[in-house]
């Protein structure tokens, strides 16, 4: 029983061992990697990993069997151009979160991981709709503008954009409206 | 015949429209060829490469419409450079000096250029027809000019093409006179499309049958344009990614209801299911359907849509339809002839459970008894899946199969693929084209060079194992035209064992194989009419200063075809032609 404990800690320890490198590069890497070059002699097992050793340009450590080799699968650029897009949407690479302005026919999509801060993800707004959002201030919200942004949270509650922290801001944020007129009065501006 | 006069062959000819069968008429004697070449109307030149323009123009002075070929098939991959060649330039400079009266100009895998468009629109007084497939390096300009200067336009279809769109007003400048208009198709442009213009074109062009819109072609212009032209037969739609409001769908409705000449649907890069529903009417009627760039829809949406379709003879879709999916289309899709199954995972970043497997080939092979032409994308394999397959449809004409990870084996048996092909030329007596995939050793090719005795194109990726595959093919398939491979381990013994062989077929590539410089260069010097062009994006480019010891080095990519021209003279540097 001892002895079970022991295992198990030895195990967990692994786990929990703090390193410095890459998520997933350990020795099973190595390994993994001497087992292709082994497959070199019989077969062009993957070619372009193959590639990668021999090259001298090349230093990207060869990755395990799964890496992209050129022209492959064979399907057209176009095809392969057009489909992804979208699957980078909706694998969330990236935080697309859809955007709303009062009044305007479509929907928009953005994503929040390209920005920094609010003022570059204002001016994107901004740029996308055309309008004018006014100044921010933390006592009143916007001012100077009958625009005002706001975002629904995880909560579903509907907040002013600005007032978190922006990292709360990119992971609570699940979409954006753009209010106008009237309504906006009731979150956005003092007045 | 002979006793006839000319005019009277002639209108005989008249009636063979093949190229295969109009080549062997002229064939048969000088007066036949003559007779044949003054008459002849429509050309077909599968390599650009294989003739010049002033030879066509001075053989056959009476052509009406063209079809050329640039690039390679692998560049359709990114495997050959961007500058490599494929100029359709040169072939409008030569058509409009002779003052040829060209009608119809069909290109595929071109560079085509503003300039060109423009020449083009200003040189033929009865141009009717442009088809652009895969080609490049225009923009909107050159459509602007086709659109105001073809008076007689019918036909505007471009295909999957790169276009720089400058989002200029190209659809206005059809001209009000012009109503001839049978087909549009602007689907591959990118950027935003005048709709009022576009409106107002469809509206004048009574005799419209095909118009495929891009992706900024909101639902209430597609509305509108489907109520003023509902004898569309052939139609492609937008993007549309909201779901539409209970007014709009009902108006989508009603205007799709009253299409019923409608039998082929296409685009939906983006749509709503909501929206997919709307289209439920017309889905009896269809005989083509093309969901191939819907990346979102879920599997049971697409099958809840392909149960309507029992009329389908031409499918186009995602593996994520499933097998599942895949074993409705096969229930309810008895006319189908034509299958291809695209890959919507391209980079293998999740254990996708949705995707196609050998299951969903073997229900439609078993379902399916008209199908002749398949293009499926998997994850997995069997023989045994393959070999029930060939037993199903002996019929296949084009059998293309590619598993995603290259020299998977037989996930059952961990064997490799060759008994599963060898099963499917073996059956498949009329197979044409054929791509293999998966495990392979020489031993599949053993088959292909004994069975497949009309094949005319294959494509070979990651097989084989040694010269032998590659001569098993070169002596067996007498009617090969079409013969690619990459990443395969075969050299310059197969290559140089029957030079002859090259007389016979259109072209060859190899890239990432063994054959080595000095192998192509033998094969240069022993076939002057064979352009042997090593292809090479290495930073030292001039291969012809490396000394003679680097005859032994390996040959990036190889692209020989038979020409009655010799070399090229737009070769870039990264081109070399022994």
């Amino acid at each position: 029983m001892e002895n079970v404990g022991v295992c198990d800690e030895f195990v967990n320890l692994k786990a929990t061992e703090l390193r410095l490198g890459l998520p997933g590069t350990e020795d099973g890497g190595e390994e993994e990697r001497q087992k292709v070059s082994c497959c070199k002699s019989n077969k062009r097992a993957f070619p372009e990993t193959e590639k990668d050793i021999e090259s001298t340009g090349k230093t990207e450590t060869a990755s395990p069997p799964k890496a992209q080799i050129v022209g492959w699968p064979p399907v057209r650029s176009y095809r392969k151009n057009n489909i992804q897009t979208k699957k980078n949407e909706s694998e969330g690479q990236g935080m697309y979160v859809k955007v709303s302005m009062d009044g305007a026919p479509y929907l928009r999509k953005i994503d929040l991981t390209v920005y920094k801060q609010y003022p570059e993800l204002m001016k994107s707004l901004e740029n996308m709709f055309k309008f004018s959002v006014g100044e921010y201030c933390e006592r009143e919200g916007y001012k100077g503008s009958e625009f005002v942004p706001t975002y629904e949270d995880k909560d579903g509650d509907w907040m002013l954009v600005g007032d978190v922290p922006w990292e709360m801001f990119v992971s609570s944020c699940k979409r954006l409206r753009i209010m106008k007129g009237s309504e906006a009065k009731g979150l956005g501006c003092g007045v | 015949m002979n006793y006839f006069p000319d005019e009277v062959i002639e209108h005989i000819f008249d009636f063979i429209a093949s190229h295969k069968d109009r080549n062997s008429i002229s064939l048969v004697s000088k007066s036949w060829h003559k007779i044949e070449r003054c008459s002849r109307k429509r050309v077909f030149i599968g390599n650009c490469y294989a003739i010049n323009p002033e030879r066509l123009i001075e053989r056959f002075p009476s052509l009406r419409s063209l079809t050329l070929k640039g690039k390679p098939h692998f560049a359709d991959f990114n495997l050959v450079p961007h500058e490599w060649g494929g100029f359709v330039h040169p072939w409008i400079v030569a058509l409009a000096k002779a003052r040829v009266g060209l009608e119809e100009l069909r290109l595929k895998r071109m560079v085509v250029s503003d300039e060109s468009l423009e020449l083009l629109s200003r040189s033929f007084s009865s141009f009717k027809s442009l088809v652009l497939v895969s080609c490049e390096g225009f923009t909107t300009d050159g459509l602007a000019s086709v659109a105001a200067n073809c008076r007689h336009l019918r036909e505007l279809d471009l295909q999957e093409n790169e276009i720089d769109d400058h989002r200029g007003q190209w659809l206005n400048c059809f001209p009000e006179s012009s109503t001839a208009l049978t087909s549009l198709n602007f689907s591959c442009l990118k950027g935003e499309t005048n709709l009022a213009a576009l409106e107002r074109l469809v509206a004048r062009s009574p005799n419209l049958e095909s118009l495929k819109v891009n992706r900024a072609v909101p639902l209430d212009a597609l509305t509108r344009l489907m109520s003023c032209a509902p004898q569309l037969v052939d139609l492609g739609v937008g993007s549309y990614e909201n779901e539409p409001d209970q007014e709009s769908f009902m108006k989508l409705m009603a205007a799709i209801k009253k299409c019923t000449e409608l039998r082929s649907l296409s685009g939906f890069s983006e749509v709503a299911p909501l929206c997919l529903t709307a289209f439920y009417p017309i889905c009896q009627n269809l005989t083509s359907l093309n969901l191939s760039y819907a990346a979102e829809i879920q599997g049971n949406h697409l099958i809840r849509f392909i149960q309507f379709c029992k009329r389908l003879q031409r499918l186009w879709i995602l593996d994520s339809i499933g097998d599942k999916g895949l074993e409705v289309v096969a229930s309810t899709c008895k006319e189908l002839q034509e299958l291809r199954v695209f890959p919507s995972d391209l980079h293998d970043e999740e254990d996708n459970d949705t995707a196609v497997t050998e299951i969903g080939l073997v229900a439609i092979s078993a379902g399916c008894p008209k199908l002749h032409s398949i293009l499926y994308f998997c994850k997995q394999m069997t023989n045994a899946a393959l070999i029930t397959v060939a037993k199903n449809c002996p019929n296949f004409i084009r059998f293309r199969l590619c598993i995603l990870e290259p020299n998977k084996p037989d996930h059952t048996t961990s064997q490799s693929l060759d008994e599963g092909f060898g099963a499917i030329v073996q059956a498949c007596k009329g197979l044409r084209r054929l791509s293999v995939s998966g495990l392979l050793t020489d031993k599949v090719f053993l088959y292909i060079g004994m069975y497949a005795e009309q094949l005319e194109m294959l494509s070979i990726a990651f097989a084989g194992d040694t010269d032998k595959g590659m001569l098993y093919v070169l002596n067996g398939c007498k009617k090969m035209r079409k013969l690619e491979i990459r990443d395969s381990p075969f050299g310059n013994a197969a290559l140089l064992a029957d030079v002859d062989k090259y007389r016979t077929m259109r072209s060859l590539w190899m890239s990432s194989c063994e054959v080595t410089l000095g192998g192509c260069k033998r094969l240069a010097r022993n076939a002057p009419w064979l352009n042997v062009e090593i292809i090479n994006e290495n930073e030292n480019n001039d291969v012809m200063e490396r000394n003679e010891e680097d005859e032994r080095e390996k040959v990036d990519r190889l692209y020989l075809y038979r020409t009655v021209v010799g070399a090229r003279k737009d070769a870039p540097p990264c081109v070399t032609i022994l």
